[in-house]
Formats: C-alpha cells, structure tokens, sequence
C-alpha cells in the first residue's frame, strides 16, 4: 500500500512538471501550428541561470527559489529570440514541414552553443538543493520539492486559463489561434501575439527548470531534449492545443512513467510512455481532449 | 540544345557504375597504408550514409511525411544481421570469412537484414501513416525510441550482449563484423550494395508507383480523388525505405564489428542519428535522390575533417573554438539552407552525367534571368 501511495505521488511530481513543460508546447503549437522541439531546450536555459543565480541570491540574503524571477526572463527572451531569428523567416516563405525542421535545428543548435560556452561546457554541473526536507504522514516520505511542485503547478495551470480566458490578450491569443486572418482584421497584431505566446511558454519552462532541479538536482546542456519530448507526448496525448489536455496529459505520462519504474523496469518505462502515446492516436488521433477538425478542401 | 536519347542516358551511367565498381576491385586489390587505415573505412561509413540519406528521401522528399526514428531501421537490420551471421558460425556453416559459404552468409544477411526491416516498417505504417504531419513525425519518433529500447531490454542482444563482452569479440573475430583487410577485400560488396539499391531506387520513383507518391505529396485529396490508393502507397513507400534501411544496418555490421543500441539513437554526437540523416535529406534536396548522395558524401567528409583535417587547425581561434561542436555548425547551416531554399540545395532536379555539358548554358540562364528579375525589379521601384 505505501508503495503504491509512494509511486502515485512521484508520479504526480513528475507528470507536474511535465504538464507545465506540456504547456508551452500547447500553447506554441496552437497558435502557429508547430512543434517547437527548442521548447525543452528552454528547461535548459532556465535550469543553467537557476544554476548561476542561486549562489549569488544566497549570498545577498535573499532566498534562492527567488532565483526563479531572473531565471524567467532569461527564458522569454530566449524564447522571443528564437522566434524572431528562426520561425518567423521560415514561417514566410514555407511550409509546415521546412518549420518543423527549422525547430528541430533550433533544438541541436540551443544545445551545441551552450556547449561552447566555456562557463557551462559539456560536462554535468550540480546546482544547490532547494526544498530537501520531508515530512512523513503515515508511512509515507514526501519532499517538500513535492508538496511545493504539485502546488505551484496547480497555482500556475489555473492562472493560466484564466488569462486565456479572460485577458485581452489571452482572448487574442485564442483568436489567432483559430483563423489568423480573421484576427487580423479584428485589428490583432498576430505577430505580436505570437511572440508573447512564445515568452509565456518559455517562462513556464524556467518555472518547471526550478522544480526539476529541486528533486534531480543536476544540470547538463541535453537536460532539456528527453523532459522535452516526455512533454511533447504528454501535450499530444491530452490533444495538442488544448490547455487542459496539457496538463490531464502531463499527469498520465508521469504517473505511468512513474509506474512502470516502481512495477516493471526502469529501463522499459519509455516503451511504455511510447506505446501509451501509440495506442491514443490510433483510438483518438486528436488526443484525449482533441478537436478532430475536419480538413477544407 | 539536343535532348540526349534514353539510351545513351542509360549506357553512360552503367558504364560509371562499372567504372566504380571496377575502382572498389582494384583498391581492394591493391593500396598502401593510407588507403587501409583511413580511406576504406571512410568509404564503408560513406557507404551506409547514402542509403540511409536516399532511403528516408523516399518518404520525407517524394512522399512529403516527415519520419523522426529511421535509424531504428537500421538497427533492427544490424541486429538481425549481426545475429544470423553469429548463428550460423555457431552452427558450423563457415568456419572464416572468404569462400562461397561465408558468400552465401554475407548474401543472406542483406536479405534477411532488408526483410526484417521491412516487416517491421508495414507494421509501423499501417497505423503510423493513418496521421500526418506532425503527429507522424511525434509517432515515428516513439517508434524509433521503442525499437532501441526493446533491444536493449532483449537478453541475447541487448546492452549486455553484443556491445560488450564475448559477443562484440565473437562478431569481430567470427561474425560479420570486418577488419581493416576485410574491409578492403571486400570495399567491392559495399561498391555494389550501394549501385544496387541506388538502381532500385531509381527505377522506383521513376515508375508509375513514384508518379502516384509524389501526386501524394503535391495533393493527397487531389490524389485520392484521381483514383489513387492513398494509404497503400504510403505504407508500400514506407516499407521499401525500410527495407533499404535494414540493408544499411548489416553495412554497419560489418563496417563497425561491435553493435550498441546508442548509435542508432534519435540524437547522439556522432554523425549516424535519425535527425543527422534527416539533415542530410533536407540539405540535399527534398526529392533527389542524387542530392541525397552528394549531401551524405559532402557532410561525412565535412564532419571527417573538422575532426581530423589540417585545414581547421589554420582558421582563427574562435572559429575553431565553434568547430569543436560539429553539431552547431550543421544545425545553424540546415536553418540557412531552409531559409533560403526550402526544398534544399538540389530542390527536386537531379544530377546526371550527361548534363555535365549543358550546365554553362544552364548557369548563364540562371543569372541571365536574375539579372531579368533585378532590371524588372528596378523598373518597378522607378514606375512606382
């Protein structure tokens, strides 16, 4: 019983994080139509500033999940950046297949150029441990670096579907989702909207970077390509574009993960993540939550 | 000019095509220490590239899908390969490796490694290819990751088998896998794997089934409404790139003698990963088959040099500082190539030897109508 509890609750930590690394990628792929495979790169961006901000914060006094701030900025820009140099070019002259390339690029070229950063360099670094204590309730450990992710996380989702829901540019956000032409000529700037989406959903990798670090904590250049594609399946299999398919997605990779780790093997856990992904798009090709959306001829 | 006839086309490019083979005899014949130590097995590794670079253009350039977990086609070839030819040693059918019995082993692991693949491409196309796009891309992606997983997790040939220990040592010493002699004795079996499969290929995007992919690719809904099967065409490609895909998996058995599950993964830092060849295909040109070649032969000897040509040494500090990531320097050059030329270098057009004296001609048109458009354009700024 207390492994089953035990494996329910890693699973939950787990698919948090993934849901809000889900989220960004929902939220790229709804409006643009494209899979921003440098989305789990940004983990890694926030991780490595979580990584150089922590020990300065310490050091001045203030306390180090403060860190998250800077660390957040970091990653709009980086994520505003990559639009702008990258995407929007190819977006132009394209189609979505020379975009979904360009992203795949963007990924190894995030990566490789961190590597040659003599400050970050290929080798794994070791960041300091947030949260590290437990509490025990009946038999039961659970980490602070838990309690806090699964509350963030669930704090954070909700904001967030309210801003979609109810903010001006959440509603534009929804609007160039849906027809960007029509957006157009509702008087939306589409660029604009597109490039925030891009800093909203880099800044809540930087957020899913600090909780990650709190349970493993170590950061090296590829952190992000694995928790990414983890992500990815999760954000397809809850139906790509769909904020609470995200997170429902999210929570059934990592309890599955988490599952087959604690039940079966841990080196068998992805063909069960892959094989779950398999059987949903064939029974569901829109994923659970999905709009199968007829094609216009 | 005058359009060469058919025939001529086609006796010129069999004569090249002996003409390398005969080329892969003699230096297998003959050759210094050079040719053994570096040349061979850079030609053995060129050699599974091409394959792999032309195979997954048959799905990505002619038939437009984007396929994330090729190489684990490949590494279903090389295991299947690897273990048929260790059984059969087992089972006493050859004792070394020359002779018509080991031959015959050599003949029937290509096949076997080709059919394996293939056999498990229908089975990942026929559901695989009812998505599209970027679902396909996500599904293949799992399906290459599930491939390397399951083989790792398979006590006879996973992380414990025939990477390591006694059975990496039994596929060197007894199995497929070839020394640098063997490698340049035989140089003239991968001469010729290659001419073949870049033959069937080929004849198959130039037949009527490679007329019904590519309308596949231009407009799949204008293609099922002209009578064409859409999704038999698309698992029948799928599998045919398979299949070359597994052949390339028994080239890499014999040109690396040791297996291990993390060089066929989705990414890894050498030049044989499924998003290298992907890299390959786009830089090429997404639907030629010969830009598919080029590019695989280009990039190899690109990443070869960086890592161990002269010429780097003599570039600036910090341009060397960005040559020790490889990776960066082909990532930032495939984003170029989209940017500028979206269906890559070579677009669709092919390269062929009997146009080689037509191309002044072509290259003066080329910028005789640049320099059209430019005129054209300065005559509209100054109307407007």
């Amino acid at each position: 019983m207390i492994t089953f509890i035990q494996f329910l609750i890693t699973g939950l930590r787990l698919g948090s994080v993934y849901a809000l690394i889900a989220l960004g990628y929902t939220m790229v792929y709804g409006i643009i139509k494209l899979i921003n495979f440098a989305h789990g790169d940004f983990i890694m961006v926030g991780g490595y500033s979580l990584f150089f901000t922590i020990p300065i914060m310490m050091n001045v006094g203030i306390p180090g999940w403060l860190a998250v701030v800077p660390a957040i900025v970091v990653c709009a820009c980086v994520g505003m950046l990559v639009e702008l140099l990258a995407y929007r070019p190819v977006r132009k002259t394209g189609n979505n297949l020379t975009c979904l390339i360009t992203a795949i690029a963007m990924s190894f070229v995030l990566e490789n150029l961190a590597q040659a950063i003599p400050a970050i360099g290929p080798d794994p670094k070791v960041p300091y441990t947030l949260f590290a204590k437990t509490i025990s309730v009946g038999g039961v450990a659970i980490s602070h670096a838990t309690i806090i992710t699964v509350a963030v996380s669930a704090v954070i989702m909700a904001a967030l579907y309210f801003f979609t829901q109810k903010s001006r540019i959440g509603c534009a956000m929804r609007c160039v989702s849906e027809d960007k032409e029509a957006a157009t000529l509702m008087g939306i700037n589409v660029n604009h909207t597109i490039i925030v989406t891009f800093g909203i959903g880099a800044g809540l990798a930087a957020v899913a970077a600090l909780m990650y670090i709190a349970q493993y904590p170590k950061v090296f250049t590829t952190m992000g390509a694995t928790l990414g594609i983890y992500a990815f399946v999760a954000a397809v299999l809850g139906g790509i574009g769909s904020l609470p398919g995200a997170v429902l997605g999210g929570l059934l990779i990592g309890i599955v993960q988490s599952g087959a780790n604690t039940y079966i093997s841990s080196s068998m856990s992805d063909t069960f993540v892959y094989l779950i992904l398999i059987i949903v798009l064939m029974i569901r090709p829109a994923g659970i939550l999905g709009k199968n959306v007829g094609e216009k001829v | 000019m005058k359009q060469t006839s058919i025939k001529a086309r086609y006796l010129v490019n069999l004569a090249a095509a002996l003409l390398l083979f005969a080329l892969a005899v003699v230096i297998g014949m003959t050759g210094g220490s050079t040719m053994k130590l570096k040349i061979t097995p850079s030609l053995w590794q060129c050699s599974y590239l091409i394959i792999m670079a032309a195979s997954l253009n048959l799905v990505l350039g002619f038939l437009g899908q984007l396929s994330l977990g090729h190489c684990g086609f490949m590494a279903v070839g090389a295991y299947a390969a690897s273990l048929f030819s260790l059984a059969l040693q087992r089972a006493g059918f050859y004792t070394e490796k020359s002779g018509p019995a080991f031959m015959l082993v050599l003949l029937l692991s290509f096949l076997i490694a080709g059919a394996s693949a293939a056999l498990l491409g229908l089975l990942v196309g026929i559901p695989a290819l009812r998505l599209k796009g970027d679902y396909l891309a996500i599904i293949t992606l799992g399906f290459g990751m599930i491939i390397v997983n399951l083989i790792n997790n398979l006590p006879f040939c996973g992380q414990q088998g025939l990477s390591q220990g006694s059975a990496s040592s039994a596929l060197y010493a007894t199995g497929l896998g070839f020394s640098n002699d063997e490698k340049m004795q035989y140089l003239w079996v991968a001469a010729l794997v290659v001419i073949l499969c870049m033959t069937v290929m080929f004849m198959f995007v130039r037949s009527k089934y490679g007329r019904c992919i590519r309308a596949i690719r231009d407009n799949e809904i204008a293609a099922a409404a002209s009578g064409i099967n859409v999704s038999y065409y698309k698992v029948m490609t799928f599998t045919i790139s398979a299949f070359f895909a597994g052949i390339t998996g028994t080239l890499y058995a014999c040109c690396n003698a040791s297996l291990s599950t993390t060089s066929f993964a989705f990414t890894n830092g050498s030049i044989l990963n499924s998003v290298f060849i992907v890299v390959m295909v786009v830089v090429g040109g997404m639907g030629s088959l010969t830009g598919s070649v080029i590019a695989a032969v280009v990039l190899f000897l690109l990443n070869y040099t960086i890592k161990n040509g002269a010429w780097v040494a003599a570039l600036p500090a910090f341009l060397q500082n960005v040559f020790t990531y490889p990776m960066l320097v082909y990532s930032i050059a495939l984003i170029v190539v989209i940017m500028f030329r979206p269906r890559g270098i070579m677009g669709s057009r092919e390269f062929a030897l009997c146009d080689i004296p037509k191309w002044p001609a072509w290259i003066s048109s080329y910028f005789a109508s640049r320099g059209l458009e430019k005129s054209a354009k300065k005559e509209a700024a100054n109307h407007g």
